[in-house]
């Protein structure tokens, strides 16, 4: 069935992630403001709000699918604030890697840790199979050197999956995952990263000297050394088709910020959208604020759609790819848009809404780049291979 | 609850209208655009389809499937994948009866469906654009004036399809009140005194094959009975809605037709010893067709998705439309410039596609339910 519309069940649990994150946001500029400091794990206001995820739990056939609604929660989160919690959830993206590659002993012993991912490196970012940190067998222990940056969740997670190559002439194939906890000798936090936007989030450096971990520390088990071919590389890659719609759901929920105070302000001042009337009916103002929305729900629908056919256990790599390169092109494109119209008015600090515009242009690069996104759906819908088409 | 599975029915209908858009349509476009022709022949075989009497219930003769603008949208990104204005054309009569299906009394239902549950096509049509540059159907310039019992109409449309052979034209003109709110539609037959049809079709930058009508009504006398919907009339921004959302999905169809037809080309094509889908430039474009196809095919089930709901779908049928209308300009000029120099002749369908994509996106409203 071709459907678009929300159960009750749905509607209030995206009503109480709204009323949650008005609460947040009051706290947005003053994180933004000290980004040396971290949002509490639990705002004072928590008692006083049931958690919306209780809501969540059963669902039957008129509601929309766990993956859908944690697209539509996700992205009602953020429009209150990209940082700040009621709760805040633990875990980081290196536990969809232990959920996706991890043996199960692996997941026994980490799933309830929160880790980290980390990937980047001073020397390279989108072209991740040019890792240059190492891994070398010692006996029984692996011996980790090298440098990682933009690590996020990095200063407060309690461990870390690390990439780094067990064999730089494998290429690809000799790059494997490998579990590090904090209090590893070897291992250092070195800063937090001072960005444009998002300043509250939690985004590491880190350094690995001769870092000494146990041999089943690597994820996956022995087992995944011996494999022909990308084995750990092609695991954590799958972890991207659900974590880039989650991405691209993460900032669509700002650009939607952006777009309601837009509209609102607008709206408080006598420009309005008349939905029926059509283009020779409207100034440009209201033009655009129609583009804008329209882009905001394509997009938005991008991800819905990447994550209705996981969850139908339909294969989905081409259309995360297309959420995030939709995403992350619309929650840039919009918030400029949206600033473009308020005029001078707009940039003021006393508003929101130059905090948004700042946070949301990280959309576009992290998780793959639009650049590499489109580069993926590419080669998938030619069928090329990364070397016909780089 | 969101969801993206047509049903088995519908990916059996997408089917069967995806073959007749592949064998009845794909190569006749070009003859026809050639020769500005539209053959019977096609019209007849698209009528047996079923694609218009299938929503008319039973009682009426019909189908009796009932109306479903969910497959509606599909039926028209397939037949739009074949061809626009073939498309346009076997789907006009639907302009006159999926209107009275929504808004007509039940007298008019009995009275004028039954006209389409032959087996032969019936041509019936929908009067709505106006020949002004600034045209705002908020505010048409034809006129619906209370004459004693009944209605007197005035003033000039223009791009009607089949008028010459339409039997009856669904005429939109303002009411009574302003803006959306007061449009009415009015069911008038060709012969009606004071209407004037124009001897010849316009002729336009695409939709070549299409014949569409200058029609000048001068005081056009219509009994109350005529007036669609009768004394509660229609639902105008429900109309636009749907005219909306159709059009949406046939410039959905128009895209994926020139995306699937660029894609090939690009791997075969070789320039500087490799083809010429291995240059990021090229590749990139194709990428970006991909990503906009399938955002636009989700804005346009979304809005029929409300209709068939029979909530409000103003909001989502603009929104669907106005994306459309931009992303299929642009993904038909890409498909154009990745033909280079093939793309100008007249030999491939970009070129055609490149005019029907024009034409298509400035309607704003009107081009087949």
């Amino acid at each position: 069935m071709i459907d678009y519309t929300l159960s009750e069940r749905d509607e209030q649990v995206l009503a109480a992630v709204r009323e949650e994150a008005l609460i947040c946001r009051k706290y947005a500029r003053y994180y933004d403001e000290h980004e040396e400091e971290f949002a509490p794990a639990e705002l004072p206001e928590a008692k006083d709000f049931k958690n919306p995820f209780a809501l969540l739990g059963k669902r039957d056939e008129l509601d929309s699918s766990m993956g859908v609604m944690s697209m539509l929660v996700t992205a009602g989160q953020t429009w209150g604030d990209y940082t700040v919690r009621m709760r805040r959830g633990t875990g980081g993206l290196g536990n969809a890697a232990l959920r996706a590659s991890g043996t199960p002993e692996q997941q026994n012993r980490w799933g309830a840790k929160t880790l980290a991912m980390a990937i980047t490196e001073p020397g390279c970012g989108s072209d991740s199979k040019a890792v240059q940190t190492t891994a070398v067998l010692d006996g029984e222990e692996w011996v980790l050197n090298g440098e990682k940056i933009f690590v996020t969740t990095g200063c407060r997670a309690e461990g870390v999956v690390v990439w780094a190559t067990i064999d730089k002439a494998a290429g690809r194939a000799g790059i494997k995952s490998f579990i590090v906890m904090k209090e590893t000798p070897g291992f250092e936090v070195t800063h937090k990263e001072k960005k444009l936007g998002i300043r509250a989030d939690d985004t590491a450096a880190y350094v690995f000297r001769d870092c000494r971990i146990p041999r089943d520390h690597l994820l996956g088990g022995d087992e995944s050394i011996p494999k022909e071919g990308a084995g750990g590389f092609k695991g954590v890659m799958k972890t991207f088709n659900m974590t880039r719609p989650a991405v691209a759901a993460i900032g669509l929920g700002i650009a939607q910020a952006a777009l309601d105070f837009t509209r609102d302000s607008l709206a408080a001042e006598g420009i309005e959208v008349d939905w029926s009337a059509g283009p020779h009916a409207r100034s440009a103002a209201q033009q655009a604020l129609i583009e804008i929305e329209a882009d905001i729900e394509a997009a938005m629908l991008d991800v819905l759609h990447a994550t209705w056919l996981s969850g139908e256990s339909k294969p989905n790599n081409l259309e995360a790819s297309i959420s995030k390169a939709k995403g992350g092109e619309i929650a840039r494109t919009a918030t400029q848009r949206c600033l473009e119209l308020l005029g001078s008015l707009g940039i003021s600090q006393d508003f929101l809404i130059e905090k948004w515009f700042r946070d949301c242009r990280i959309t576009d690069i992290y998780e793959g780049t639009g650049q590499i996104q489109r580069l993926i759906i590419a080669r998938d819908i030619l069928g090329y291979s990364a070397a016909e088409l780089s | 609850m969101i969801s993206f599975g047509p049903t088995e029915e519908q990916e059996l209908i997408q089917q069967t209208v995806h073959d007749f858009a592949q064998s009845e349509m794909r190569e006749r476009a070009r003859p026809c655009d050639e020769k500005r022709e539209l053959p019977d022949e096609f019209l007849q075989k698209s009528w047996e389809l079923g694609l218009v009497a299938g929503a008319i219930p039973e009682a009426y003769g019909g189908g009796g499937i009932g109306r479903s603008p969910v497959t509606n949208a599909l039926v028209l990104e397939e037949l739009a994948w074949g061809d626009v204005p073939l498309a346009a054309a076997a789907m006009t009569p639907a302009l006159f009866v999926q209107p009275l299906l929504d808004f007509g009394t039940d007298e008019q239902k009995k009275t004028f469906l039954p006209l389409f549950a032959g087996s032969r096509f019936h041509a019936a049509s929908l009067a709505i654009l106006e020949p002004t540059f600034s045209f705002e159907v908020s505010n048409l310039r034809t006129l619906a004036e209370k004459k004693g019992s009944g209605f007197s109409l005035s003033g000039k449309k223009r791009l009607v399809p089949l008028a010459s052979t339409a039997s009856h034209l669904l005429v939109v003109a303002r009411g009574a009140r302003d803006g959306v709110a007061g449009l009415e539609a009015f069911i008038v037959p060709r012969d009606a005194k004071g209407m004037k049809i124009a001897a010849e079709p316009e002729k336009t930058l695409g939709f070549q094959c299409l014949p569409r009508f200058r029609v000048e009504l001068d005081r056009v006398e219509v009994s109350a009975d005529a007036r669609l919907g009768g004394d509660r009339g229609i639902d105008g921004a429900r109309l636009l809605a749907m005219l909306r959302t159709a059009s949406a999905a046939l410039g959905l169809g128009l895209a994926r037709g020139v995306y699937e037809l660029a894609l090939p080309y690009a791997k075969e094509r070789v320039a500087f010893s490799q083809p010429i889908a291995q240059k990021q430039a090229i590749a990139f474009m194709l990428a970006e067709m991909q990503i906009e196809v399938s955002s636009m095919r989700h804005l346009v089930w979304k809005a029929a998705s409300l209709l068939e709901h029979g909530a409000d779908a103003s909001r989502a049928a603009t929104l669907a439309l106005t994306y459309a209308n931009r992303e299929v300009m642009k993904l038909a000029d890409n498909g154009l410039q990745i033909f280079g120099g093939h793309g100008y002749i007249r030999e491939y369908p970009v070129e055609m596609w490149y005019r029907n994509a024009r034409a298509l996106t400035v309607t704003e409203s009107v081009s087949a339910l």
